[in-house]
């Protein structure tokens, strides 16, 4: 198996660090592989830049960092133009086109959808929109299945927001697959 | 979200339907975990970035298995609560980086004093003063040994990985308690808020240390500071059966002080030999590919991982170099570091600090211009880029 590198970029309160755990636990608890999830924030509790790194591997992770992401998602523009020069030729960039305009060129794929519309528009509020990019994210990457990711979210949030998660999940896995090139 | 439904959320979080007790936790947590593996009753504590959540998961947990928890005022009586706490029976522990670390360091000398077993976690970041807040550093190795004033010795523990700062919080409460003494674990922002999987052993596979309490009787004089043949100090717990005086002042075997000098001698000499006489049992480490090592890097804590991930690609390579971790930082294995890099050509230290590990590898080892130090202190990671750099200009590659 390939060895997947993810960077994932925003503003805090975005919930980027809470996708990137979910991700890592969804490999490393429900499907028996190596992941590792670091992450580097300002002492800011809201608003400030926020990034947060995950590995998944067969095999063992010691530097926990990602230096050069084969995955980047960037969820503002500050992100996009801090990160979007480090991702790997060949790489592919996750962000939602209605709040990122990547003007940087890379030799690398840029996926825009309007997740976080489509969140709105369907649960009516914006909390599950990270969970949304996740999805998408994952049906882009296939680094993890969603199987795997609703167990993971099951066993992280109460009941009360199972079903909301779930929804958001697919909404932004069915996105990414509809546009899929 | 509710107070309820977050900690529902939070017991649940990255629990494992199986047999086995496996989590996927970041290391703050594994060490909570760790601290309730070796049975810790008490927490006293002030929140401080990179260790809150240190404080935040014993706050819920303690309670729930009778424990105590605390937030004090600030970091000088939440140290001073944990001594108190020991005393009166309970294992006890605080956490903190290293604005408080600095602000605990008289109550932990005088913990040393009165030979109080205690647990201090320091996940350290960048410093002097406030610093980086939310970044890595390992500047405070010197300041765990010698931040307290006057000669003592301590013991100073850390760990790369969550499976290991697990282990190790439960062998620093093992040897708090067996050697009555402080012991500082010295994690890294790195290490505190990575996640990893954890496996939780099942109680009882890895030793848990159980306090050693007198046999002396109520009614019948008790001398705290009569050590047994074997020089241990057994507890009678303080507001119990026994009626004694604790100071940090130097005193006799009844707690009171003394100024005698053979006395105060007899003091000192113990307080520092129970520790450095045994520096050979208290050393931890793990190595890597040492046996044939032309090139041994000595490191410890997160950049450790940086160390060995460069190790194993340039051993794919073909390149005989090896990594010797350290996991006791303090008593300083000196006989340990000596041996293991004396067949080496060079030795590089990786660290993310100015060389305080250096410097003592340097004095143990056989040849130390052979010593050469890596190292970042701007508040990232040291990478396997950057040690692999200085390994080229040492071993005149160029650049």
């Amino acid at each position: 198996m390939e060895k997947y590198r993810f960077l994932m970029s925003g503003s805090g309160g975005q919930g980027v660090i809470t996708m990137a755990i979910l991700l890592a636990e969804a490999a490393a608890i429900h499907e028996g592989r190596n992941a590792v999830q670091s992450q580097s924030y300002g002492p800011e509790a809201r608003g400030g830049a926020t990034r947060s790194d995950v590995i998944v591997s067969d095999g063992p992770i010691f530097f926990p960092k990602v230096l050069q992401p084969n995955y980047l998602v960037a969820l503002t523009n500050e992100a996009a133009g801090k990160y979007l020069p480090l991702i790997r030729p060949g790489g592919l960039c996750l962000y939602d086109s209605d709040m990122v305009t990547p003007d940087v060129r890379v030799d690398a794929r840029k996926k825009g959808l309007p997740l976080y519309a489509a969140v709105m528009k369907k649960l009516g509020k914006p909390v599950a929109f990270n969970i949304c990019v996740l999805g998408a994210l994952a049906a882009l990457t296939e680094a993890v299945s969603l199987a795997s990711l609703e167990k993971a979210l099951e066993s992280r949030f109460a009941k009360a927001h199972h079903e909301n998660n779930r929804i958001a999940l697919h909404l932004g896995a069915d996105m990414a697959r509809d546009c899929k090139d | 979200m509710g107070r309820t439904q977050k900690q529902a959320t939070a017991r649940a979080a990255g629990r494992n339907a199986g047999a086995q007790d496996i989590r996927f936790v970041q290391g703050n947590e594994a060490c909570v975990l760790g601290a309730l593996y070796a049975g810790v009753g008490f927490f006293a504590g002030y929140p401080i970035t990179p260790s809150t959540e240190i404080a935040e998961h014993l706050a819920e947990q303690l309670p729930r298995r009778g424990g105590v928890f605390i937030q004090m005022e600030d970091e000088i009586s939440a140290m001073c609560a944990v001594c108190g706490a020991s005393l009166a029976g309970a294992k006890a522990m605080t956490a903190t980086s290293g604005p408080g670390f600095s602000l605990k360091q008289e109550a932990i000398g005088y913990a040393c004093m009165a030979e109080i077993p205690c647990v201090v976690v320091d996940v350290q970041r960048a410093g002097p003063s406030t610093g980086l807040p939310t970044k890595v550093s390992q500047g405070d190795v010197n300041q765990a040994r010698w931040g307290a004033h006057g000669d003592h010795s301590i013991v100073v523990l850390t760990a790369s990985s969550i499976q290991d700062v697990f282990s190790i919080t439960v062998e620093a409460f093992n040897i708090a308690e067996t050697y009555r003494t402080p012991v500082i674990l010295l994690f890294d922002e790195v290490v505190g808020h990575m996640r990893e999987k954890l496996v939780i052993p099942p109680q009882g596979d890895l030793e848990v240390v159980e306090r050693l309490r007198t046999e002396v009787r109520a009614g019948v004089n008790y001398h705290p500071y009569l050590p047994r043949e074997d020089g241990r100090l057994p507890i009678s717990d303080f507001g119990g059966v026994h009626r004694y005086n604790v100071t940090g002042l130097f005193h006799d075997i009844f707690g009171f002080p003394t100024e005698k000098p053979e006395e105060v001698t007899k003091l000192v000499y113990h307080l520092v030999d129970k520790i450095e006489n045994r520096a050979h049992l208290l050393a931890r480490h793990k190595e890597y590919y040492l046996e044939d090592a032309e090139h041994v890097i000595v490191s410890y804590g997160s950049s450790a991982r940086s160390a060995i991930h460069l190790v194993e690609g340039r051993r794919r390579k073909g390149d005989r170099i090896g990594l010797l971790e350290l996991q006791t930082l303090w008593p300083f294995p000196s006989q340990l570091v000596r041996e293991k890099t004396a067949r080496a050509r060079n030795v590089f230290v990786v660290e993310m600090n100015m060389g305080q590990v250096k410097s003592q590898v340097k004095q143990a080892a056989v040849h130390p211009d052979r010593v050469f130090l890596v190292n970042r202190m701007d508040g990232m990671m040291v990478t396997p880029t950057d040690i692999g750099k200085v390994m080229r200009i040492i071993e005149g590659r160029g650049f």
